[in-house]
């Protein structure tokens, strides 16, 4: 276990955001973030984990631009990336929690959707798109239309979607809280090996507290409203025992 | 072997007998109006129940002559005319209510009350404001059809998945790909079941629109058939909108069966 260090600049800093919804002056404000500070170094993969409601999906919208922060600033690679949004082209990608896979499409074009907002030419987007799917064990499902494939296929073509664009952050909603453990646990395997091989920064929004330490190099728990109650980083040398100490730290924090 | 052969043969026939039997189900109604009819024909005089053998001719009569078919294709570009124009500012009003509530809010009670408005007052409105004959009939097509597409085009973007759209700005497409890739596919469905919708009510409304002022045009012929108490041209020009109207509902519908290839198909009808 060691401090959080970021020598370089962040990936990701936010800057006491806060998020509110509901009319101006109005009595039904919600406030789902509250000042949130916050820094993702490149490269690392953050876990934010937390309860239902917690506010975990409003900064994950943040960081991706679907949201505006009521106030304070939300910077990704030193940009505003609701207010610069075109300029994230490319830039960010996104994993949802459900496959979200447009239903016309084959998994191919829809690997290849991110591809061509990027106007990437049809020969070179096919060749890429089929490299992530095989990648990702879906050879000769390419034309298969998503009602055709399982659960866990669509997903696997979601994350190939993903990747496809190689975007360097990567924004993940509970992708696998849909899935049986079984699949959820390769996938989960496939995912890291996946971001490390590609030096991605990765945010990896769950409320498993097992699943945020085997996808994270980092974990902050979040308390209502997002706020940090708890951040840790550690990596592949950190030991079993202290995986458990860990553990059972964020258990009583998301317990208090 | 001859075991597979002998399966194969009853699969064969099977199919056959599968397809007599959805040919049948769908042919049957029509070979009962046709065989009611010319039973009637029998007994009653010919300007009230025609035999449908006069019918026929005459039929053959128009698609022959170059001048009565040419009737026929100018009321089925009226009717196109009439739907594409109500169908492109339909799904302009429909988009710039989905973007604005304040011109959602300005435009819907307009629109409803032009749905109550019947398609004989445009035709008194249309021949009162305007002098050219087409573009008469234009106005009262679009003015007739406008309202329902407007509202079909609106339920559609509004019917769109939240969930879907937000997947595809996350690729921040440029308004021109988010309309290629997600708008115009999502809402297909709706708008082919609008233009059939629309195809029904537009070739009902182009006939008392020719009724009034036309010099030609399947109204303009069935006017005439009128005067001569012709019923067996009265039919056989209605029989012309008739064939149109199943000539195109069966191309949207081949448009429909390859365009939505994608759906799942349950085996279970609800």
């Amino acid at each position: 276990m060691r401090d959080t260090v970021t020598p370089v600049e962040p990936a990701i800093h936010l800057d006491h955001v806060s998020k509110e919804f509901g009319k101006p002056g109005s009595e039904a404000i919600y406030r789902a973030v509250d000042g949130l500070n916050l820094e993702v170094r490149p490269g690392q993969m953050l876990a934010l984990l937390g309860k239902t409601g917690c506010g975990k999906s409003t900064i994950f919208n943040m960081i991706a631009g679907l949201t505006e922060p009521t106030s304070g600033t939300v910077r990704v690679s030193g940009r505003d990336p609701f207010a610069d949004f075109d300029s994230f082209r490319g830039g960010i990608a996104i994993v949802f929690q459900n496959d979200r896979l447009l239903p016309w499409r084959t998994a191919i074009q829809n690997v290849e959707l991110g591809l061509e907002m990027l106007d990437v030419p049809p020969a070179k987007r096919r060749e890429a798109a089929q490299l992530w799917l095989t990648k990702l064990g879906l050879g000769g499902h390419e034309n298969d239309y998503p009602h055709a494939l399982s659960g866990g296929m669509r997903q696997r073509v979601s994350i190939a979607r993903a990747f496809a664009t190689n975007a360097n952050i990567l924004l993940c909603d509970e992708p696998f809280s849909a899935l049986d453990e079984s699949t959820a646990g390769r996938l989960r395997a496939e995912f890291v090996r996946l971001v490390k091989e590609n030096g991605k920064t990765a945010v990896f929004i769950t409320h498993s507290i097992s699943e945020a330490l085997e996808i994270g190099d980092r974990i902050v728990v979040l308390k209502r409203p997002a706020m940090i109650a708890y951040d840790v980083s550690f990596d592949g040398g950190t030991g079993q025992e202290e995986r458990e100490l860990i553990r059972s730290r964020i258990g009583e924090v998301l317990a208090a | 072997m001859s075991e597979t052969a002998t399966r194969a043969g009853s699969s064969a026939a099977a199919t056959l007998l599968a397809g007599i039997k959805r040919l049948g189900s769908s042919v049957l109604p029509f070979v009962v109006v046709i065989a009611i009819w010319q039973f009637a024909s029998l007994f009653f005089p010919r300007f009230l129940f025609p035999s449908l053998i006069d019918v026929f001719w005459r039929c053959l009569e128009i698609f022959s002559s170059g001048t009565m078919f040419a009737d026929v294709l100018s009321t089925i570009l009226r009717i196109l005319a009439g739907l594409a124009g109500a169908f492109i500012i339909g799904g302009l009003l429909a988009l710039s209510m989905v973007r604005s509530r304040a011109v959602d809010n300005f435009l819907s009670p307009i629109l409803t009350l032009f749905q109550g408005i019947p398609a004989l007052s445009w035709v008194v409105f249309a021949i009162i404001w305007f002098h050219g004959v087409e573009f008469r009939i234009f106005f009262i097509m679009v003015m007739t059809t406008l309202p329902a597409f407007t509202f079909q085009v609106l339920g559609a973007l509004r019917a769109m998945s939240r969930d879907l759209m937000e997947m595809v700005f996350s690729f921040r497409p440029t308004r021109l790909k988010l309309f290629r890739v997600m708008i115009a596919p999502a809402i297909l469905p709706d708008i082919l079941t609008a233009w059939k919708v629309n195809l029904g009510n537009a070739s009902r409304v182009v006939v008392v629109a020719e009724l009034v002022g036309a010099t030609g045009g399947v109204g303009y012929q069935l006017l005439q058939q009128q005067q001569l108490f012709d019923m067996a041209g009265a039919l056989a020009w209605t029989l012309q909108l008739v064939f149109f109207v199943l000539i195109v509902q069966g191309a949207l519908t081949l448009i429909e069966n390859t365009a939505f290839r994608y759906r799942a198909v349950s085996e279970r009808a609800i």
